[in-house]
């Protein structure tokens, strides 16, 4: 385990191979008879009504930006968190002023009401 | 007796002996043993998900006040094995209009992510697989891969249910994110590194503490987060089968949907694992730095403990609805574990140089300062509602 990135990526393959075993396995196993009554699409037991791939709603568009901001401020936070022990105390102080910054950001959007689901 | 005090490096230096005596080159044996330890650990690991699902049908069966499978075996403890061998033996049912390549691949990434997860485990003080230096952001990473699989199966199930579900679940899922990966930074904080290992380690070597007694509120907010991600109830409007009949997995049958299952619970129990070591000490305990195997046995069970509670709070309250459950996180969790981050590091920075005791009690007092605050800003918001409430029921009398 000299490269630990090589041992991780070979982990990766791994893990991915062993859930395409089992649905081999399941393929090989499994009888097939399809019929046309099967193979529709399921709706509580009806015939199905409109178009199946309905329109996007945009509120999940709202909440996956403000997700995306803060998100990659978290990003930038993390090599702020390792380096508090051997950095001085302004470091700290520095950190808490940018989280409160985008603190602000998030009491805009609340007040605008971005975070409401209509 | 050397086994028992570094089992890995005994095995490793066997293997390599007997390789090499076979005349192999350097590079192949250790590609060959890497290989071996790997498929070693994810069967050891699947075998473990597979004794999850008899654990997790016996404790919902208790909560119920029934018994759970017990005609199978002593206790019911090989009622897993027929029910695996039932659903490869299923019919595989594909939708007609459904995306071929999206729709086979969903269920493979599921279970994947998780069995992703499992390499940067500290099980032992030397037995662990890799030690990233990032281990943390690998572990957001590749909790991000079951989230895509998610809206993988939903699109390509050529079903308005499923991907209705598929949607509100991600939307769930993406905005818990926020809250854990802030409860992930308060152990960085505390350890000053990211890397699972020293994480465990700053909390059992030369006078650590577990940093449950640090930060107890950076445990509770890390609990209800990861239980906001796995998908469980009390957010589990995606298995609501009274409402969206069964979400994304209306359209798998047989060994897929048996992936979708066993991904969720052994997702559960990682998760449980993580509360553990980056909490509750990983594997510390008495006698452990001696004895590895022991260590082992101390995490996995600090993980079922974790296990336990998060079922715990699956049968215990219902399901929120979605309004709630994104107010929840955006109005409540976000800025609160904002909160603790910043009072974490201050209070952590300043008192960095200054006898145990005194830092555990400093820290923990800050911790119950921010939760009086926090219950001082509810209650005062929950009087003002109160009160609009009552003034605008005596303006509607008149």
């Amino acid at each position: 385990m000299e490269n630990p990135w090589v041992y991780l990526g070979l982990f990766l393959i791994v893990g991915l191979l062993i859930p395409v075993a089992a649905i081999v396995m399941s393929a090989i196993l499994a009888p097939r008879k399809p019929n046309p009554i099967k193979m529709s699409t399921y709706e509580c037991g009806m015939e199905t009504v409109g178009d199946n791939w309905i329109q996007f709603k945009a509120q999940y568009y709202v909440f996956a930006l403000a997700f995306l901001i803060f998100d990659v401020e978290t990003v930038f936070l993390f090599p702020w968190a390792m380096s508090l022990n051997v950095m001085p105390l302004f470091v700290a102080v520095e950190g808490v002023i940018f989280i409160l910054i985008l603190l602000a950001g998030l009491y805009y959007i609340w007040q605008k009401g971005m975070l409401d689901w209509v | 007796m050397e086994f028992l005090s570094d089992p890995i490096k005994v095995i490793y230096e066997w293997l390599m002996l007997t390789f090499t005596g076979w005349s192999w080159a350097g590079w192949v044996s250790s590609l060959v043993i890497n290989l071996l330890a790997i498929v070693g650990f994810i069967s050891a690991i699947m075998v473990l998900d597979i004794l999850l699902v008899w654990v997790e049908r016996k404790v919902v069966a208790r909560f119920q006040d029934r018994l759970g499978p017990n005609r199978v075996g002593p206790f019911g403890i090989f009622q897993p094995f027929p029910d695996i061998i039932k659903l490869i033996l299923k019919e595989d049912i594909t939708p007609e209009g459904a995306d071929r390549v999206p729709f086979n691949l969903a269920p493979i990434l599921s279970l994947g992510s998780v069995l992703f997860l499992w390499a940067v485990v500290p099980l032992a003080s030397r037995i662990y697989g890799v030690d990233l230096n990032v281990a943390l952001l690998y572990l957001v990473a590749a909790g991000s891969i079951g989230t895509l699989s998610i809206i993988m199966a939903g699109w390509a199930s050529n079903n308005k249910y499923a991907l209705l579900g598929a949607y509100r679940m991600v939307a769930n899922m993406i905005s818990y994110e926020i809250p854990m990966v802030v409860a992930l930074l308060i152990p960085t904080v505390l350890a000053g590194s990211m890397s699972l290992k020293t994480i465990t380690e700053a909390q059992s070597t030369n006078g650590g503490v577990w940093f449950v007694l640090v930060s107890p509120l950076g445990a509770l907010i890390f609990l209800i987060a990861a239980i906001a991600e796995l998908g469980r109830s009390p957010f589990d409007l995606n298995e609501g089968e009274s409402e969206i009949v069964s979400g994304y997995h209306i359209e798998y049958s047989g060994m897929k949907f048996g992936l979708f299952y066993a991904g969720e619970l052994l997702h559960a129990f990682t998760f449980g694992g993580f509360v553990a070591a980056l909490f509750f000490g990983g594997w510390h305990g008495p006698w452990a730095e001696q004895y590895p195997l022991l260590g082992a046995f101390y995490f996995v069970a600090k993980a079922m403990f974790g296990y336990w509670v998060i079922m715990w709070v699956k049968y215990t309250v219902p399901r929120i609805r979605i309004d709630h459950m994104l107010a929840f996180n955006w109005k409540f969790l976000t800025p609160l574990a904002f909160a603790l981050l910043m009072v974490t590091a201050v209070v952590h920075r300043v008192l960095l140089d200054v006898p145990t005791w005194l830092y555990v009690a400093g820290m923990f007092l800050s911790n119950v300062i921010l939760v009086w605050i926090t219950v001082e800003v509810l209650r005062a918001q929950a009087r003002r509602e109160r009160e609009a409430k009552a003034s605008a029921q005596l303006a509607a009398a008149d």
